[in-house]
């Protein structure tokens, strides 16, 4: 963890484990209902990935706007998003954040800033340029957070919207979420450079790495770029480096990779160094950190429970929301 | 180059009240004209309108559309955008995703391909991928077509691209009032309207009502009434087709020339009323044949009651299958003429009633 003492307090670090322990159940639950065919499709998990989602939207401000990816339930639920309403959508239930026509991929609450995750890589970051455009056309006091992938950092789209931002010195963070996998291709063999944040160079833009399973750095670096972004000094490129446990969807094999790497990964897990943080700083106690973890996994089957219940959409609704 | 003069000089479309109202102050202007008066206005009107796009600004845009504008309202609001496509689409998207009303300008609609995700798989969706829970009202402007010696880069008709993507509002204007009524319309429509120009329609002059002047869309209008047969001309062919109602009114043909004007949603109605009227059609595009938007015009006369009443098999007249060349004498070939027009309708009305 970084050794600087983060300027959160207490309450604010026990809310990240609690969004932390809620990704992982979530997660987990998916991965569970999938295995079971109790929901159909495929879907993305980002277990392992939960503190650069938890600890970028504890920077936000709740009128902040987010971009996600199609590894986005993460994102989603360190926006704020209410978990039942998620899981419906996943269950294709009317009740859904998208009344059943999104899914995983496509999980969105406009109304709260979170404009969707995507399902095409690189898709959303024109998107959270056009967003900051309309922040600053519109003078607000907000900021739009772009989740992107390593994969993406080779999409035009990429390119195109750095500079674009850039030139205009638009309230954007670009966070890309280096998980060292464009699906089966490794990061050092889909790019030459080094690093992905060096490609901030390129836009005239400040580009910034950081450890993306420490919680606290990915919150401080938001939170530096968000300041940047907001007194009108334009967009910043951040990479958080971090890993995925799960494979890339349902239909992954893992040939790619080691079960000793994504072992010695798992050693470096993001809720477990924030725990042992906690702990070490007397701020939790193992018991309250229990409790944490077996609340979040209750609101998981909770919501569970509430999707299962939810009606499924009319198939005669199906025209709706193709126009307004 | 200027209009054929036998352009209708009514402006059929909107309420008797608009319609008296226009034209107490109706103008003659060209096309472009016309879209620069229609964006002029809106951006007085609605502070959330802006323009986007290569070269829009100072320069005016590669067709001048956008000449002065910048102006009147500056450069936040006439932004000029580095060369690209897909950040300039998805960029709108993003701006009109939360709050704004944008018009994003494509150099030629050639260039739409590289911000087709964009319009495609972003805006277009978004609205029911949510829910029906966001609107997505951006404009998409872009000329079409040939006959400027632009070659295969920069001179294609796609619009059954987009005119297949539900999501999509698809638009082609074809005189100077309808350019500015349904780019008002467009611009005022919560959805995603792909509205395309073509590039040899912008010198054309009309009357265009001035201030407050909008056409729905998704209404097709009859723009020359006759009973032998329907020619219905999308863009650039409405003008060519109705020259050709002109010189076949000589002979002592009536020929029904009808525009759609929109692809999407299609006022097949108009269409189908038209068909059963006249009893023989002639559908005629730029487009290459092969998918053209004519094909589709043809299945919903055909799967309609007007098939009872038809005499003769429709026609369809469209772009050869080829892209389009260089050359002045293989462009003009590529695509109908006057001519080829002309010698369709008098093939329709040899043919023999079913």
């Amino acid at each position: 963890m970084s050794e600087a003492v983060p300027a959160l307090s207490p309450e604010q670090m026990r809310s990240l484990l609690q969004t932390m322990y809620r990704i992982r159940a979530f997660e987990e639950k998916v991965d569970e209902l999938f295995m079971r065919g109790e929901v159909h499709g495929t879907t993305h998990l980002s277990i392992g990935e939960e503190a650069t989602a938890a600890g970028a939207l504890q920077a936000l401000r709740p009128d902040d706007y987010i971009t996600s990816t199609h590894r986005g339930h993460g994102h989603c639920i360190s926006k704020g998003a209410d978990l039942k309403l998620m899981m419906a959508e996943l269950l294709g239930k009317e009740t859904g954040y998208c009344r059943g026509r999104g899914g995983s991929m496509h999980i969105a609450d406009v109304a709260s800033g979170n404009l969707g995750a995507n399902g095409v890589v690189g898709g959303g970051i024109p998107i959270a340029t056009g967003v900051g455009l309309s922040i600053k056309m519109q003078g607000l006091d907000r900021v739009c957070l772009c989740f992107f992938g390593d994969g993406a950092a080779n999409e035009g789209t990429f390119h195109e919207s750095l500079n674009l931002a850039s030139i205009w010195d638009l309230p954007v963070i670009f966070l890309c979420e280096n998980n060292q996998y464009g699906m089966s291709m490794a990061v050092r063999k889909a790019m030459r450079c080094e690093t992905i944040a060096q490609r901030a160079v390129a836009y005239g833009i400040p580009g910034e790495r950081v450890d993306g399973n420490d919680v606290f750095a990915v919150y401080e670096a938001v939170s530096r770029a968000a300041a940047r972004a907001r007194s009108g000094q334009g967009p910043t490129l951040i990479e958080a480096v971090t890993y995925r446990y799960k494979g890339h969807s349902k239909s992954d094999q893992n040939r790619y990779r080691t079960r000793d790497e994504i072992r010695a990964w798992q050693e470096r897990d993001p809720i477990k160094r924030l725990t042992a943080y906690l702990r070490e700083h007397s701020l939790m106690t193992q018991e309250e950190i229990e409790r944490e973890e077996a609340a979040a996994y209750q609101a998981i089957e909770e919501a569970y429970q509430f999707a299962l219940a939810s009606p499924e959409p009319d198939p005669d609704s199906l025209l709706e929301g193709v126009y307004a | 180059m200027s209009g054929p003069s036998s352009l209708p000089t009514t402006v059929a479309a909107g309420t008797p009240q608009q319609a008296e109202a226009a034209q107490s102050q109706v103008q003659e202007m060209t096309y472009a004209e016309a879209i620069r008066e229609a964006l002029r206005e809106e951006m007085r009107r609605d502070p959330r309108v802006f323009l986007m796009g290569e070269d829009i600004g100072i320069y005016g845009g590669a067709f001048g559309v956008t000449y002065g504008l910048i102006d009147e309202f500056g450069e936040e609001r006439v932004r000029d955008t580095p060369i690209s496509e897909a950040a300039l689409a998805g960029c709108a998207i993003g701006a009109a995703l939360t709050g704004m009303r944008p018009v994003a300008e494509f150099q030629f609609s050639d260039f739409m391909a590289i911000g087709m995700d964009q319009i495609v798989n972003q805006g277009a969706k978004l609205r029911f991928m949510f829910g029906g829970k966001a609107q997505v009202p951006v404009v998409f402007r872009a000329p079409l077509g040939s006959g400027t010696g632009a070659a295969a880069q920069h001179s294609q008709s796609l619009e059954a691209w987009f005119a297949h993507v539900p999501g999509l509002k698809v638009v082609l204007p074809s005189t100077p009032a309808d350019v500015k009524g349904l780019l008002l319309s467009a611009i005022r429509d919560p959805n995603p309207v792909i509205f395309l120009e073509h590039k040899l329609l912008y010198r054309y002059k009309g009357p265009v009502p001035r201030g407050e002047w909008t056409i729905p869309i998704g209404q097709a209008e009859v723009k020359r009434p006759g009973k032998d047969l329907t020619i219905i001309a999308l863009s650039i062919m409405v003008p060519r087709a109705l020259a050709v109602a002109a010189r076949l009114a000589e002979e002592g043909i009536e020929a029904e020339v009808v525009d759609p004007r929109t692809l999407r949603p299609l006022d097949e109605e108009t269409l189908i009323a038209s068909a059963r009227k006249t009893g023989r059609v002639l559908i005629v595009h730029e487009a290459v044949l092969t998918g053209g938007f004519g094909g589709e015009i043809a299945a919903r006369i055909a799967s309609s009651e007007a098939f009872y009443y038809l005499d003769a098999p429709i026609l369809r007249l469209g772009g050869a299958e080829t892209p389009i060349p260089y050359n002045r004498t293989l462009e003009r070939r590529a695509t109908p003429q006057e001519e080829d027009i002309y010698q369709a309708a008098r093939r329709l009305l040899q043919r023999r009633p079913l």
